[in-house]
């Protein structure tokens, strides 16, 4: 029931928001920041009092905490929830950068405030539901359903670029992206389930139950095309560099929070569903794709970062720097060792947290300047008290110096990929050189040269100092102390370690009567 | 006796229309009128249970009642209803008589329900006349408008063609079978084998009932005709007037095999592929809401042919599904707009300029019509997604790639102008003279009408048990 009460809470806080418009401007700020905080607590009460570890796992049962409902008998599809330490993880994280993202508009967004939080709550409502669900159909579900907010977010509260419609255009071409490749996943989803309907006839949309099929009764050329809907769905939304299009506009047209969300959340959905469904329900046929998911991995990451080199403005920067970071997720995902996949979700919490930091920052650089371009800016150290220096931090900490969450990520994919493609891994380390250049692009432009005015500017006040020392603190206790992180995603990466070396097929789950 | 009960929804109908005709020239009393209609089609409404008592059964050579016809029936119904509800309120500031408007749409209701229930061509054609007749009144109702007549004398002139061909393709059908009843017609036309003749009968019946589901290439009236013609008018041609051709054509394809020969089958494929993607093309740049609505239609039934083209597993259960998320999503789309342009005043409301900042100003009826558009859009949390994923899954189950692509495409495409009908709605007004509905709107019965739609919409895109489980059981009878 806690896991339903996970998804309902963003979702009424948010009609909460709208309503509570009406009473002024402050309360649906402080509504939203209360539901997220409850989301929070409640993420950390279960974090807390479950066991992730590896003797969780020896059950019967790969879940630690599970909740199902009929909701589509017609074609055997039930609202099932199902928390292990990844979705844990993944979950904790969006509570957080709910949080955050909440703080972090307080002065940003002055008009129509109510709508806005319901918004930004319903895409975390949207987000924990992918998070959660068990089921294909719900599952998709919600990830078509975190869309519709997210698109009102960046048309409406999105900052115009040069011409004035563009905030409109980048959302227009942030949905059509993502729903056209969903709706291939839904063709993928569909095609397992007639497969399953064809071998035992019955449907059924459980992820135990299409997993056993799609391992026995699929013929591999099938199962390959099937995989590849998948892939290409969440390869748009992480994303992979041929499908990336929609990113940079996405992010630079989007307000701060809708950035912090995008990066820091919506991105590793896409990670997540690969861990979670692409790769243990096409074990083989991801095996084989895995040299391409490589190849797209490293194209990313230098494409990404050869063009976050080239960028004026800081948001899209730090948007092509994503896609360098997620070319390492990439990598290590399809690489498929135990460690590789620990440091896949570790990058994914580091980038997070590093992400969401430079997109905050641009957000307050760009309230006290009126601009991102980083041309205007310059000489910046001297004027701004205390935010040159956290931004120090940050970019320290997204070009994986050691010390960070980013350095102790990147390390463990590269080393878990070096056994099996150590030439991949002495390529990707590549990526590396021009990930400092780039981070040291923002620091050189931004803070330091000729001042362009001496005014100074005002500093931060204690909301912002609060949420980024807090920030800040968080990816240096993942830098130094990955602990209690790995210790919880164990379980769950050396499941998908075992179904993707193919070790041992998984125990044929029982048939549920 | 049971013949009688279970055409007593058809019968209602009819007596409502003597009953509305009477009391019109009896005095002229607007509510009146509207009240009767009203009565009398929630009278036929509960009479389908009734009829479904007695289901299946035929009645006469000319009609059957079963779960489709009753399906049909129901749906048209509450399209009806929907209609004369809107219209009340937008033709309460019409000059001239208004009255006539109720006795159009009952006369276009009846037809309707006969046409669903027809297993006979010659009741297939007097019903499809049925229909049509009263629509080129109702569509040229505020004749004052240029835009009204013009869509009027379009339609019927074109109509009468499409009749042209309907009867030719009857014509040559009857010659070389000797049938006209669909289940003789089905029999022979097995035995008969792929003659070309048939095939050209087969063709021509099928120009004539594409031309009223606006199937590419016979699609060019739409867009005029949404647009020009008076909101309620253009609500019913989309909702009911199409529920009833496609229920029609459905059981056709159903009792006539002569759909399994192979041309015949490809041409089906082909005309759905097409309909769909041009039906969303056309639709992405268009400045008025009801022309925008016309196309959207246009593509719609294409995702509705695939099921037809494919017809067997899962299809009958598609289409059933399809049709109903499609009727309460057009009622809620129109409905807004008939809100907005009534009481009537010049032309509609329906440039997208006029619906800039909606939002900011009705939040309710903006936020229904964001659920219509969404809906239409097919995304989740509203029906139109069930309504997708059946498409989806109904192509799928039988490996048609092709089509499967076309649908994908087409929803692709298809986003591009809901988001922008969308995101109109929550952009910041600008200083321009706009239309709006009158403050009370959500006291009126019209605003209720679109409340509760929106309401349904929704419920059913989260909990579409019972909508399936009675398709299922209307689709089993």
């Amino acid at each position: 029931m806690i896991l339903v009460c996970l998804i309902l809470i963003p979702f009424i806080g948010g009609l909460l928001c709208w309503q509570a418009e009406r009473y002024g401007e402050q309360p649906p700020r402080w509504i939203a920041l209360g539901t997220m905080l409850l989301e929070l607590a409640l993420v950390l009460g279960v974090w807390w009092y479950g066991d992730y570890g590896l003797n969780a796992m020896q059950g019967a049962s790969d879940w630690v905490l599970e909740w199902r409902a009929d909701w589509i008998p017609r074609f055997g599809i039930e609202v099932h929830l199902a928390l292990d330490g990844l979705s844990l993880i993944m979950i904790a994280l969006t509570g957080l950068l709910g949080v955050l993202a909440v703080v972090c508009s307080w002065h940003e967004i002055s008009r129509r405030i109510g709508f806005f939080h319901l918004n930004l709550l319903w895409i975390l409502g949207g987000v924990v539901g992918v998070f959660l669900a068990i089921d294909l159909f719900l599952f998709f579900f919600f990830w078509e359903m975190m869309l519709v907010p997210m698109y009102f977010l960046i048309a409406l509260w999105g900052h115009s670029g040069s011409t004035g419609n563009t905030r409109i255009q980048a959302a227009t071409k942030f949905f059509i992206y993502t729903q056209a490749s969903g709706l291939l996943m839904l063709v993928a989803i569909l095609g397992l389930v007639f497969a399953h309907h064809a071998a035992t006839g019955e449907y059924s949309f459980s992820y135990e139950a299409l997993r056993h099929t799609a391992q026995n009764e699929l013929s591999p050329q099938m199962a390959w095309w099937l995989m590849l809907g998948f892939f290409i769905a969440f390869a748009v939304k992480m994303p992979v560099v041929p499908l990336h299009g929609w990113l940079p506009d996405a992010h630079a047209q989007a307000p701060t929070a809708g950035s912090v969300d995008l990066a820091g959340i919506l991105l590793k959905t896409a990670a997540y569903g690969m861990l979670r469904f692409a790769l243990p329900l096409f074990p083989e046929a991801s095996q084989a794709f895995a040299p391409v998911a490589m190849g797209l991995g490293i194209l990313g990451i230098f494409y990404g970062a050869i063009l976050a080199c080239g960028q004026h403005d800081l948001k899209r920067l730090v948007a092509y720097s994503s896609i360098s970071h997620m070319g390492f997720v990439l990598i290590g995902i399809y690489s498929g060792t135990e460690l590789a996949l620990q440091g896949v979700v570790v990058l994914m919490v580091a980038h997070a947290f590093s992400a969401s930091g430079l997109f905050i920052i641009s957000g307050q650089l760009y309230e006290r300047l009126h601009t991102r371009d980083m041309r205007l800016m310059g000489g910046l150290w001297g004027r701004i008290k205390g935010l040159p220096g956290i931004a120090l931090c940050f970019v320290a900490a997204s070009m994986g110096l050691p010390g960070t969450a980013n350095f102790v990520g990147e390390f463990l994919v590269l080393f878990g990929t070096f056994d099996a493609w150590p030439w991949v891994v002495v390529v990707a380390s590549g990526g590396f050189v021009l990930a400092a250049i780039y981070s040291l692009f923002i620091m050189q432009r931004v803070y330091f040269g000729p001042a362009k005015e001496e005014t100074p500017l005002g500093g931060l006040d204690g909301r912002e100092t609060v949420m980024m020392l807090g920030l800040l603190a968080l990816v240096l206790w993942v830098g130094l102390y990955p602990g209690p992180l790995l210790d919880t995603s164990e379980a769950a990466m050396q499941n998908v370690e075992r179904i993707m070396t193919l070790e041992e097929t998984p125990a044929l789950p029982e048939e549920t009567p | 006796m049971t013949s009688l009960l279970a055409l007593s929804p058809l019968i209602l109908v009819c007596a409502t229309a003597i009953v509305v005709m009477l009391a019109i020239a009896w005095r002229r009393c607007y509510d009146l009128t509207a009240t009767l209609t009203v009565i009398g089609l929630n009278l036929a409404l509960a009479a389908q249970l009734l009829a479904w008592w007695q289901a299946p059964l035929d009645v006469t050579p000319l009609l059957t009642v079963d779960g489709l016809s009753i399906f049909g029936g129901v749906l048209i119904l509450v399209a009806t209803l929907a209609c004369a509800t809107l219209g009340h309120a937008y033709l309460e500031g019409a000059r001239g008589p208004r009255e006539e408007y109720y006795l159009l749409l009952l006369c276009a209701a009846a037809g309707g329900i006969a046409l669903v229930s027809s297993r006979h061509l010659a009741s297939l054609f007097f019903s499809l006349e049925l229909l049509s007749m009263p629509l080129y009144g109702m569509l040229a109702y505020t004749y004052r408008e240029r835009g009204a007549l013009e869509a009027g004398v379009k339609y019927m002139v074109l109509s009468a063609a499409a009749s042209a061909f309907l009867l030719f393709g009857m014509a040559l059908l009857y010659a070389f079978t000797g049938h006209l009843d669909f289940a003789g017609l089905g029999g022979a036309l097995a035995s008969a084998g792929g003659d070309g003749w048939l095939l050209a009968g087969m063709g021509m019946m099928l120009i004539g009932l594409g031309f009223k589901l606006s199937i590419v290439p016979f699609h060019l009236w739409t867009p005029d005709v949404y647009e020009g013609s008076p909101a309620p008018a253009a609500t019913f041609l989309a909702s009911a007037s199409k529920v009833a051709v496609l229920v029609v054509l459905l059981r056709l394809l159903q009792s006539a095999p002569a759909t399994q020969d192979a041309w015949f089958h490809s041409l089906l494929a082909v005309l759905a592929f097409v309909t769909m993607l041009v039906g969303n093309l056309l639709a992405l740049m268009q400045q008025d809401l009801k022309r925008l609505l016309g196309y959207s239609s246009i593509a719609h039934f294409g995702y509705l042919l695939v099921a037809l083209v494919i017809n067997e597993g899962l299809a009958v259960e598609t289409a059933g599904i399809y049709l109903v998320t499609y009727v309460l999503t057009t009622l809620g789309a129109f409905g807004v707009v008939t809100l907005l342009s009534s009481p009537y005043g010049g032309a509609d409301a329906s440039r997208l300029h006029h619906y800039r900042g909606l939002f900011w100003r009705r939040p309710y009826l903006t936020a229904v019509l964001t659920v219509m558009m969404l809906s239409l859009a097919g995304i989740p949390l509203t029906a139109g997604f069930i309504g997708k994923f059946y498409i989806v899954a109904v192509g799928v189950e039988a490996s048609r790639w092709w089509l499967v692509g076309g649908v994908v495409a087409g929803s692709a495409i298809g986003l591009f102008y809901y988001l922008r009908v969308m995101v109109t709605l929550f952009l910041p007004e600008p200083g321009m003279q706009r239309r709006d509905a009158t403050t009370d709107w959500a006291q009126r019965a019209g605003g209720v009408v679109v409340l509760a739609l929106a309401a349904l919409v929704v419920l059913l895109g989260v909990y579409p048990a019972p909508m399936i489980d009675w398709v299922r059981l209307m689709a089993a009878t």
